[in-house]
């Protein structure tokens, strides 16, 4: 790799700021770090990080309040449009005209940068077979998946190859099997042609893809340098503690909170831990939980470091009391879904599906954008209704008494659905009383809502103000409000950091301690490992059903021994394609 | 390749790309093609200031040969419906109900009075509460009572002896149409929808869909990129305004009596300046919501109401007066009225015409200076 | 029944406060009813008052000097020229200085001192501008009337015989026939309709924009009670906001009230609701906020123009008039300008109030139709 070549991209002290509402946001707070040509750096952090401002400044879209930042040698600010010649940027939300088919879009960016005509033909067959959008040319970009827009947008900013190629967020809302194959074009690109790419991305397991990644958290700069090397600092204090299924999840909680324990989550069928010091802590090994479980040293992951990396800035996070009456789980369907069909016109968007889930269960849907899962959801939470097909949710037949039913479920959804322009306390009234609270009970829940969820404090900020964690939160403590029996949620975890998702991770394996039973759909396949059963969908199938464990093992070969839940995804799509 | 020769290649590659927007978007097309339908119709049908058929109770407390003579004048006319009642308490229960708008009362000793010195009171009551109509059937009445006398004396072998005889010559609109001075107006208000209103909405759309990011990092600039919006809504516009014209004349009759390819000239000019509004707006406003209503009550509404297209600017309060004269839609609407209705009159045409050009020449320079190729 | 109560009150006090707050909102309910009541307050009039016109005098004796002193007298008129040729009138008409040109004729002073009017042919003549046919027409009543008053003074003062009949007129209800009289009180219904459109029709769009709505949907909240939330405020907001404009036209502009207020309320929440179900109904249909805009502006801009707010509908052809019966502010027009100038109540206002509450329930149900079955 000519990583001894002089960078192409060097950012000095680079600083800006935005005023959003009343505040002022520092987006970038003096970041340094210089990029070597022929590699991909990969731009890591959460939501919130300042990712997209840098992309932007590097572009020259923005103009940085302080520092510098030199592209190709070239004042990116100064020296714009010189810059933009030998760049190519994919913004998060490509601007594909969606009124535009795919080879309407291309032949406009190949105008707009120039492409001789006589290349064309070349270029765009190249294009076209690198991401097998070829038959897809005449369709308009709006009727395509989020994954073909993505390849296709990255087809538009390569159709003259640049010399830094920026990509913003290029995975997000991406299905598994899509996002692979962005990454083999990545690879090629940069193996193939020696192009230099910059990638910002919020999913932890892609920074190992990188040769070289920089790591962000609300402006400023945690770490750089080779995702190997920084993940390979941990060596020694990364455990995996196998233990049954009843007791996996009281085993997290009683791990996650004692002290020099750093990490602890389910993984599989054995909770993961990172200690503070290397070597297993004899304190843990002779806890009575322990007593059938056992410790083993197992590779650390990229995630680890971050986590590692941010707890030692974050202040502790607010950690919910484990429930002591258990109530038996006595195994009671509380979701019953059998053929269920949902029709688009004579589009079947969910094609007879059939499970049952049981009280206290945490329930995951798994699935790709256009699988369906989205649209079961909502007829189970009865926004939709169903084609056909029976539907009972808390006993509760959605198609008689579908007000009846809400009474008993809670649900939080993927985008931040609070009223933004309402102050927090505003929210939690008007939810308190559209679930029929009034009263003293009204006064003591949401009382518990603001202890719960350490509220108090944003009492009168309006709920669109709100950082994105206590967004969140807010989502969540209105969802509970009324003590649901089931709680939906849908992609309740996207953009949020690791240690935000941790802690929200907690609350839910709480909740279902307490017997609430959780329905939950998420793009994020690890995610999947927190569920006790789940189901993959495809083409509103059915392609698998049960524990993550089983799921996993059924995706078991001799060139793969221990598969992710993402390889076992990626084979149940393709086998049933 | 030549810088120039690329230039005109993006330059084109842009208008292609606005072109197959407009026309796969059906919510530009109802705005280009089916609101300037929709409103011209309306506004053709709907509005009209030419009271006909006012309905008149005729009260003859005496019936004579004198009060049926005055009241088939009346029927003459066709601005009158006259219903003829017998008493002055059923007359005015009928003005009270609104079925009749005005009350013309000849008294019982009609005939004698009209041999005395003083002449014979005709009373007349409006109803004044449309004044401007109520105004327009007093002037009707006054016309039919003169034409009357008139009749009258000639019928007795002599002139009507009035000192000062008024004779009237109306230019240009003999036939008093109102209709024939609101539709061409029309043309300003369509141009302006489609100028304005869908200008601001359709560059503030590639702001929201982040489309405009991804153009800027394009070696297309952005006097190219905005070219290019001008050159397709520009296409567009005059497609209205041919639209508009056509109705105009074929459907409502209205006549061209100016030239077409002077409307034509100063069109262009009234568009280029309502482009410039429009993407003026839309650089201060980068969402379609706050631009729409930025585009309605900065541009539409003043088009409307203070650019003399229905309501005359002299007879405005003097601060509102001296307002209108920021309003683009003004000048365009006195050179549109003059050119259908009374022709090239080039001391209308050409001050008027020098003011659009100007405007034109400040919106699109404030476009010009405040659009950068950067997102801030 | 308490707990549904509760609810109810609880997304009323949410609309409420969303509202109030979003700057975008408040701009909406504030900027435009502003904006419209000072340009319908002020500049909205078919009166004219001040009337360009130039004087052609061939004459030049006294008695023509005294009429063109009437015309000087006439608060009306303004004088821009004095001609002293014929071919002076075209340009001035035509590029507009002038509206109208009096011509007196050589022979003006001879006519009116010959013992035999009719014996010297020498009218008056008034060329006017009828580009505007709305404004000739009125200026030629202001002429006329000179030019009547002049005749009378003048055969009053040589002791002649005056003609054998004359106009006695009077305005019931409007006596001075002022249009602030007549566009005022409309305002109410006007800017009352589009708070209530505005409102109701935005409010889901939001909700659906900002996925709050699924929040909403999720509760124990039945349809019928989101309905009703939605519809209230659109409904208190109408009711205040007219009261606020009432108070306005009452003490500011100085229209009279004469009849019976609670019939104006009655006929106002009727309105309202009728209101707030086609705002409703928008809101069912639109999915974003664009969308609803647009349905708002294309259900509000024919329901004020078909309303007979500014121009009469027995101006309208037939078939244009029978869709005014659809047309709820229709209804409500007459109702505001029978109880504020002629002085109506409840005996009168019937046959206006059940059209209103029909069209009301007519487009409520049909948004709770809308609305339920919308979700598939």
């Amino acid at each position: 790799m000519p990583s001894d070549l002089a960078p192409i991209l060097v950012a000095d002290r680079l600083a800006k700021a935005f005023v959003a509402g009343q505040q002022r946001i520092r987006a970038l707070d003096a970041v340094s770090f210089a990029v070597a040509p022929g590699s991909i750096t990969g731009l890591i952090g959460p939501d919130g990080a300042g990712k997209t401002t840098l992309m932007r400044l590097t572009a020259g879209l923005l103009v940085p309040d302080a520092g510098t930042i030199h592209v190709f040698g070239l004042d990116a600010t100064r020296d714009a449009l010189t810059v933009q010649a030998s760049l190519g940027y994919m913004p998060q939300r490509f601007g594909l005209y969606e009124d535009l088919t795919a080879q309407e879009n291309l032949d406009l960016y190949a105008d707009l940068q120039g492409v001789p005509k006589g290349e064309r033909a070349n270029r765009y067959a190249e294009l076209m077979h690198m991401t097998g959008l070829q038959p897809f040319v005449n369709r308009l970009a709006g009727r395509m998946s989020g994954g073909m827009k993505q390849k296709l947008g990255l087809a538009c900013t390569l159709v003259r190859p640049p010399r830094l190629l920026l990509l913003d967020e290029p995975t997000v809302g991406v299905d598994p099997v899509s996002r692979r194959e962005l990454w083999e074009i990545l690879d090629h690109l940069v193996t193939g042609a020696g192009m230099s790419v910059l990638l910002s991305t919020a999913y932890l397991d892609e920074a190992e893809r990188c040769q070289d990644v920089v790591l962000l958290h609300e402006g400023r700069l945690l770490d750089r340098g080779d995702p190997g090397e920084m993940s390979a600092r941990l060596t020694g204090r990364t455990w995996a503690v196998a233990a049954p299924e009843r007791c996996r999840r009281r085993l997290q909680m009683t791990l996650a909170r004692i002290p020099g324990v750093i990490d602890a989550i389910v993984h599989g069928d054995a909770v993961r831990v990172v200690t503070a010091m290397e070597g297993f802590p004899p304190a843990l090994a002779t806890l009575p939980e322990m007593a059938d479980s056992e410790a083993t040293p197992v590779p650390p992951r990229f995630e680890d470091i971050f986590v590692d990396m941010l707890s030692r800035h974050a202040t502790a996070a607010h950690v919910p009391a484990i429930p002591h009456d258990t109530p038996a789980h006595d195994g009671a369907p509380v979701i019953r879904v059998a053929d269920l069909v949902r029709k688009f016109g004579d589009f079947r968007a969910v094609d007879g599906i059939s499970f049952d889930v049981r009280r206290g269960e945490i329930f995951g849907l798994l699935g790709a954008n256009g699988a369906g899962k989205s649209t079961t959801f909502r007829m189970l939470c009865g926004l939709l209704p169903a084609s056909s097909g029976h539907l009972e949710v808390a006993g509760h037949d959605l198609r008689h008494s579908a007000a009846t039913a809400r009474e008993r479920i809670g649900y939080m959804s993927q985008k931040f659905s609070q009223y933004a322009n309402l102050s927090v306390r505003q929210n939690l009234d008007f939810f308190a009383s559209a679930y029929g609270l009034a009263g003293a009970e009204r006064t003591q829940r949401i009382a518990w809502a603001e202890e719960e969820f350490d509220l108090g404090r944003y009492h009168d900020h309006l709920a669109g103000d709100l950082p994105l964690g206590y967004k969140q939160r807010l989502a969540m403590a209105c969802a509970l409000m009324h003590g649901p029996d089931i709680l939906f949620l849908d992609e309740p975890t996207s953009g949020v950091d690791p240690l935000a998702r941790r802690e929200f991770w907690q609350r839910i394996n709480t909740l279902a301690l307490s017997g609430v039973t959780v329905l939950v759909t998420t793009h994020f396949m690890e995610e999947a490992e927190y569920c006790d059963r789940l189901v993959i969908m495809a083409s509103g199938r059915i392609l698998s059903l049960g524990e993550p464990a089983t799921i996993k093992a059924a995706a078991r070969s001799p060139e793969q021994p221990h598969p992710s839940m993402e390889d076992a995804f990626i084979k149940l799509v393709e086998d049933a394609a | 390749m030549s810088s120039r020769h690329g230039s005109a290649m993006r330059l084109k590659a842009l208008v292609r790309k606005e072109f197959l927007q407009i026309v796969r978007d059906p919510s530009s097309i109802a705005i280009a093609f089916l609101m300037p339908l929709f409103l011209l119709l309306l506004f053709g049908y709907g509005v009209s200031l030419d009271a006909d058929h006012v309905p008149v109770a005729f009260v003859a407390e005496q019936p004579s040969a004198d009060s049926r003579d005055f009241e088939s004048s009346l029927r003459g006319s066709h601005y009158f419906a006259v219903s003829p009642l017998r008493t002055m308490p059923e007359a005015e229960q009928a003005l009270r109900e609104g079925t009749v708008n005005a009350i013309v009362r000849l008294r019982a000793n009609f005939t004698e009075q009209l041999r005395r010195a003083d002449g014979a009171p005709i009373q007349v009551i409006v109803n004044g509460v449309d004044a401007n109509t109520a105004r327009l059937t007093l002037g009707y009445l006054e016309g039919a009572w003169g034409n009357w006398l008139a009749r009258r004396a000639e019928a007795s072998g002599r002139a009507l002896n009035v000192p000062v005889q008024m004779e009237q010559r109306i230019w240009f609109n003999s036939e008093m149409k109102s209709r024939d001075f609101l539709v061409p107006g029309l043309v300003a208000i369509i141009m302006t929808l489609i100028g304005a209103l869908l200008t601001a909405l359709v560059m503030a759309r590639e702001w929201e869909r982040g489309t405009l990011e991804a153009l800027l990092v394009t070696p297309a600039s952005m006097s190219e990129i905005l070219l290019g919006k001008i050159v397709a809504y520009f296409v567009l516009g005059t497609g209205g305004m041919l639209l508009t014209v056509a109705l105009a004349v074929w459907q409502f009759g209205v006549p061209l009596r100016g030239s077409f390819w002077l409307l034509w000239v100063c069109a262009s000019l009234f568009l280029l300046a309502a482009l410039g509004m429009g993407l003026t707006i839309s650089t201060l406003a980068r969402n379609q919501f706050v631009a729409g209503q930025i585009a309605i009550v900065g541009t539409f509404l003043p088009a409307f109401l203070l650019s003399g297209f229905i309501f005359d600017i002299d007879s405005m309060p003097l601060a509102i007066q001296a307002f209108t004269h920021v309003v683009v839609a003004r000048y365009f609407v006195s050179i549109v009225q003059t050119l259908f209705l009374a022709g090239d009159v080039w001391a209308i045409v050409l001050p008027n015409a020098l003011a659009l050009l100007l405007m034109a020449l400040f919106f699109l320079g404030v476009t010009w200076r405040k659009s950068r190729k950067r997102l801030e | 029944m308490r707990s549904m109560l509760t609810r109810v009150l609880a997304l009323l006090l949410k609309e409420f406060l969303a509202l109030f707050k979003d700057p975008k909102s408040r701009s909406v309910l504030i900027g435009p009813p502003l904006i419209q009541l000072i340009v319908f307050g002020y500049a909205a009039t078919f009166e004219l008052k001040n009337i360009p016109y130039a004087i052609y005098n061939e004459d030049r004796g006294a008695i023509s000097r005294r009429l063109e002193a009437a015309f000087a007298g006439a608060p009306s008129f303004h004088r821009v020229a004095t001609i002293s040729a014929a071919g002076e009138i075209t340009p001035l008409i035509d590029s507009r200085e002038a509206l109208l040109v009096i011509h007196i004729g050589q022979r003006f002073s001879d006519r009116l001192l010959s013992s035999d009017y009719a014996a010297v042919q020498s009218p008056l003549q008034v060329l006017i501008d009828g580009r505007n046919s709305n404004t000739a027409m009125l200026a030629m009543n202001y002429v006329r009337s000179i030019v009547d008053d002049f005749n009378r003074e003048w055969m009053t003062e040589r002791g002649l015989p005056s003609l054998p009949a004359r106009l006695e007129s009077r305005a019931w209800f409007n006596p001075n026939l002022e249009s602030r009289w007549f566009f005022v009180p409309g305002i109410i219904g006007m800017l009352a309709l589009i708070a209530t459109i505005l409102v109701t029709a935005m409010t889901v769009a939001r909700e659906r924009e900002e996925g709050t709505f699924d929040q909403l949907l999720v509760t124990p909240l039945r349809p019928g009670e989101i309905l009703l939330g939605k519809a209230l405020p659109g409904f208190l907001i109408g009711l205040a906001q007219g009261t606020v404009i009432l108070l306005i036209t009452v003490l500011w502009f100085g229209v009279p009230l004469r009849g019976s207020v609670p019939a104006l309320y009655c006929g106002l929440a009727l309105f309202l609701l009728s209101g707030v179900g086609a705002g409703l109904l928008i809101s069912s249909l639109a999915v974003t906020q664009q969308q609803a805009l647009l349905g708002a502006f294309l259900f509000m801009v024919p329901a004020i123009i078909l309303s007979g707010f500014a121009t009469p509908i027995a101006n309208m052809p037939p078939f244009v008039q029978a869709v005014t019966y659809l047309d709820p502010l229709r209804y409500f027009m007459t109702i505001l300008r029978k109880v504020f100038l002629e002085g109506a109540g409840f005996d009168v206002l019937a046959s206006q109030l059940w059209p209103m509450a029909a069209i009301g329930a007519a487009t409520l149900a049909l948004a709770g139709w809308l609305f339920r079955h919308r979700m598939n």
